[in-house]
């Protein structure tokens, strides 16, 4: 199921504002890899160009290679939306479609992409909401608006959604910067969970999170304000927060941000 | 009035003397908002009664069911079927036309819209709304008529009433559209939905409340259109049931045509049909707010 | 929402492992299908708004060419006649004094009721009172074209003899007829009422959206509430009211129905406001076509062409104000 993401030379664009600078790294499959920085260091931008969604945003432009296994996601031939589909997405802020019920929102991947069995969806449901360890709390009310749930559930919600249409990475913004403590660690437990099926990237304000959930950190950061970011360093987590190569990376991580 | 012009000075004078110009400019200006405001209820109030009270004499259930057919102007009796069918289905063909054309324009705008094309669009549909009612009917007099050779017909009026109708629903989609968070677009096409069947399954049905309330706004506003109506249509003391061929006729249309005749039974009958047509356009924008009210809090987040 | 009947051919299977990313399938058919169709809908308002300016300027050329008269200086109307001569004088006259004694009597009441509606008002009232507002603008115009001749008309006589009575020595309102008050003063009291809401509506939506903080601020100064409101909320307000405004004046120039049925019309240019004649594009258009052959209808349509262009100018320095406070508070945020 997990795949590794091998990303070369990889700069994206604005418009003409230069985000982030010829970037190049591995993501190991079946690993929580985190992405740690400054506010504006471009980690978000990043992210979002692993499944082509910054092209989403008018002026967004990506150069360089992104390799899933061995195909490369901006090669010319490739559909966009079918990279989507195999790379999943979780965003900052809980997003369920406000118009469909919890079932819907977790069958609404597989649904808007073409017509399934009900019987199929029934269980696809159940299983993608056991796996993002909300089936106890919703098996009752599938029917009720998703937006009805407290914000830590919905941003359960959407990675049952997310992990409904069975991709091979799952990437997360900030997935708990909008939750209070106890939400947090029920959406740090699952990710330690679906590491065993996905590949799986996330970004985080929070350093302490970074330390517990994964096992490789990647550091950002960018000259000043109106400079592309840039990878500084990565490495495996332990080593990053105990010693990290680069001085800039220990001044980041030592720094009252933590 | 006069009244009304005394106590202000009056208050003035005396505030002035009391505690000094300020507070006195300050109660003048509370109580010139007050008159503004009852001077403009007093017509707005007057021309509700006026309609309802003169209105509601005439309407029955013979009203509403018969056509003017065989009366001479001067005879009592009489009734608006042949108005309401026809501004029902002149209306019903407007917003068929109208109606999708302005939506797919909107979803451009919003959902596609870059660069030259949607910002020309965007001026035109500008320019489109302040398009008086009476040039859109010469508009469709001059190509469908004059150099079509077509016959007034309900349907040439359908076509003045519709690109009134079209910059409205335009606008009032955009705005909706707008509306929707661009957080359920993107996790939509983070799925791997294609961008179409997002905008279809995802963005529509969130912002279709407020979508439908334009729509019906809209429709409300071209019901009482009647200069078009007059050039394109011609009006008919029969029913014609067919929008393409022959003269139709229409609730405002009836209503100017009745108050033109100008005989006792013929103003009763247009205060009639005023009411009705009135009656009709609050009951559409009621329900429409009511829609909108009503869809609010679950697109709303 | 009900997905399930979806009619779609072949949807892609989850790629499991070993799918190839490169699947042009059916959904960029979809994709192609729907920008086609909504840039196609885009461009037909285009398409609507070229073909009505092109067609009244080219019926306009027909009727002008023949003219005999100078079209915009002539104050006949015979399109019919030997020569055919006709001119938009009247109509020009008629239409901006109409508009201009709505604009003076509608707008700085409707200033007063927006103030009402969001300032002065108890809460409980202002919702009530914005709602119904709102549905006021809603009433068609040949009802309150019907009310005004038949209500507003004989009501007006009253006011009609006064000003004769006491400011006749101003010509303008100096009243040389008897008779009722089917006069282009009447028709624009009417107008007044007629835009009334519209104008209101936007002029207190701008209002609520003053800042909040400056009012306040300005009250803790201690300022009397009308100080507040000409500190804060009427500067802030200025564009938005001028915008109002204009979208008023639009509407009033191309009134047609309202002053059809109240303006009794003739083709005299005469500044005496109190007197019957007089007449309007929109009211001129809507009176004589019925009886006007082929050549007058181009006649008519030639006069609408220049409604028309009027009623572009308004709106574009509508736009234009609006789009200046844009930029306005663009740079403030």
């Amino acid at each position: 199921m997990a795949k590794r993401i091998d990303i070369s030379g990889l700069s994206a664009y604005y418009g003409n504002h230069k985000a982030i600078d010829d970037i190049s790294m591995t993501v190991e499959p079946r690993s929580v890899t985190a992405f740690i920085g400054p506010s504006g260091c471009g980690k978000s931008t990043f992210l979002r160009t692993l499944n082509r969604m910054h092209e989403v945003t008018p002026g967004g432009r990506v150069e360089g290679k992104v390799l899933l296994d061995d195909e490369n996601l901006y090669a010319k031939d490739v559909d966009p939306v079918a990279v989507r589909r195999t790379v999943g997405m979780v965003f900052q802020r809980p997003n369920p479609f406000p118009t469909m019920s919890i079932f819907d929102n977790v069958a609404a991947g597989l649904r808007l992409n073409g017509s399934y069995k009900k019987s199929r969806l029934t269980e696809v449901v159940e299983k993608s909401l056991r796996g993002a360890n909300l089936w106890n709390e919703v098996k009752d009310r599938l029917n009720k608006p998703g937006s009805g749930l407290s914000g830590g559930q919905q941003q359960r919600l959407c990675i049952a959604r997310a992990i409904a249409v069975e991709p091979q990475v799952l990437l997360m913004d900030e997935p708990c910067s909008a939750l209070d403590p106890i939400s947090t660690l029920a959406i740090e437990d699952l990710i330690g969970e679906l590491k065993e099926r996905f590949t799986i990237v996330i970004v985080t304000h929070n350093m302490q999170q970074a330390a517990r959930v994964s096992d490789r950190t990647a550091f950002f950061n960018l000259a000043a304000i109106g400079q592309p970011g840039k990878l500084i360093e990565i490495d495996d987590t332990e080593r990053i927060f105990s010693n990290p190569s680069v001085q800039a990376t220990e001044d980041y991580i030592s720094g009252r941000f933590g | 009035m006069l009244a009304a012009l005394f106590f202000v000075l009056a208050t003035f004078a005396i505030t002035t003397k009391v505690e000094g110009s300020r507070q006195g400019k300050d109660r003048v200006a509370t109580s010139v908002v007050w008159v503004c405001f009852i001077l403009a209820l007093v017509p707005l109030l007057s021309l509700a009664w006026v309609t309802i009270t003169k209105g509601i004499k005439v309407i029955d259930g013979y009203f509403l069911t018969h056509s003017m057919s065989g009366l001479l102007d001067t005879d009592e009796g009489g009734g608006i079927y042949h108005a309401l069918l026809g501004t029902l289905e002149q209306v019903g063909i407007a917003t068929l036309i109208a109606a999708p054309v302005g939506l797919l324009t909107a979803v451009y705008l919003v959902e596609y819209g870059r660069g030259r094309l949607a910002k020309t669009v965007t001026f035109f549909v500008d320019v489109m709304t302040g398009i008086p009612s009476i040039v859109a009917g010469l508009f469709i007099l001059a190509t469908w008529n004059l150099m079509l050779g077509f016959g007034p017909s309900g349907f040439a009026g359908a076509l003045a009433l519709a690109i009134l109708m079209m910059p409205v629903v335009v606008r009032s989609t955009e705005e909706m559209l707008k509306l929707v968070p661009n957080e359920l677009r993107e996790a939509s096409l983070a799925l791997g939905v294609p961008k179409w069947r997002t905008i279809l399954k995802v963005v529509l049905p969130t912002a279709i409340g407020g979508i439908t309330t334009g729509v019906m706004l809209a429709v409300a506003r071209i019901t009482g259109e009647t200069a078009p109506v007059l050039l394109l249509v011609f009006g008919t003391k029969l029913i014609n049931p067919n929008p393409f061929e022959g003269a139709q006729s229409s609730l405002p249309l009836y209503v100017y045509e009745q108050y033109v005749v100008g005989t006792e039974a013929s103003i009763d009958r247009a205060w009639g049909a005023a009411l009705v047509l009135i009656a009709f356009v609050m009951i559409l924008n009621l329900v429409a707010r009511g829609i909108a009210r009503w869809k609010a809090p679950s697109t709303g987040r | 929402m009900d997905i399930t009947t979806e009619t779609t051919s072949s949807p892609p299977p989850p790629p499991g492992p070993g799918t190839t990313l490169a699947s042009k399938g059916s959904s960029h058919a979809g994709d192609r299908v729907f920008i086609g169709l909504s840039r196609g809908s885009g461009i037909a308002l285009l398409v609507i708004m070229a073909a009505i300016a092109a067609f009244l300027t080219y019926r306009t050329g027909l009727a002008v060419s023949k003219d005999e008269a100078n079209f915009l200086t002539s104050s006949e109307w015979n399109p019919a006649g030997d020569p055919p001569v006709f001119g938009i004088a009247v109509l020009l006259f008629g239409t901006i004094v109409s508009s201009i004694i709505a604009m003076a009597v509608a707008v700085p009441v409707a200033i007063g009721i927006a103030l009402f509606i969001s300032h002065y008002a108890p809460r409980r009232l202002a919702t009530p009172l914005a709602y119904v507002v709102d549905l006021l603008a809603a009433v068609p115009s040949i009802i309150y074209g019907l009310w005004g001749a038949v209500f507003l008309v004989p009501h007006l006589d009253g006011l009609n003899q006064w000003l004769d009575q006491y400011l006749g020595w101003t010509y303008i309102f100096d009243k040389t007829s008897d008779g009722p008050a089917r006069n282009l003063f009447t028709v624009g009291i009417l107008l007044a009422i007629m835009i009334l809401p519209i104008v209101t509506n936007v002029t207190r939506e701008v209002f609520l959206q003053s800042p909040k903080m400056h009012e306040e601020a300005a009250l803790a100064l201690g300022a009397t509430r009308w100080e507040v409101m000409r500190m804060s909320v009427l500067p802030f307000g200025r564009s938005g009211i001028i915008s109002a405004s204009m979208l008023g004046l639009g509407r009033a120039l191309g009134e047609t129905m309202a002053v059809a049925v109240v303006l009794s019309p003739s083709f005299i240019i005469s500044g005496r406001l109190l007197d019957p004649g007089g007449g309007t594009f929109a009211q001129n258009i809507a009176a004589k076509f019925n009886e006007a052959d082929e050549f007058g209808r181009d006649a008519l349509i030639a006069s609408g062409l220049v409604l028309f262009v009027i009623t572009l100018l308004v709106n574009g320095a509508a736009r234009w104000i609006i789009g200046r406070r844009k930029e306005y508070s663009g740079a403030n945020a």
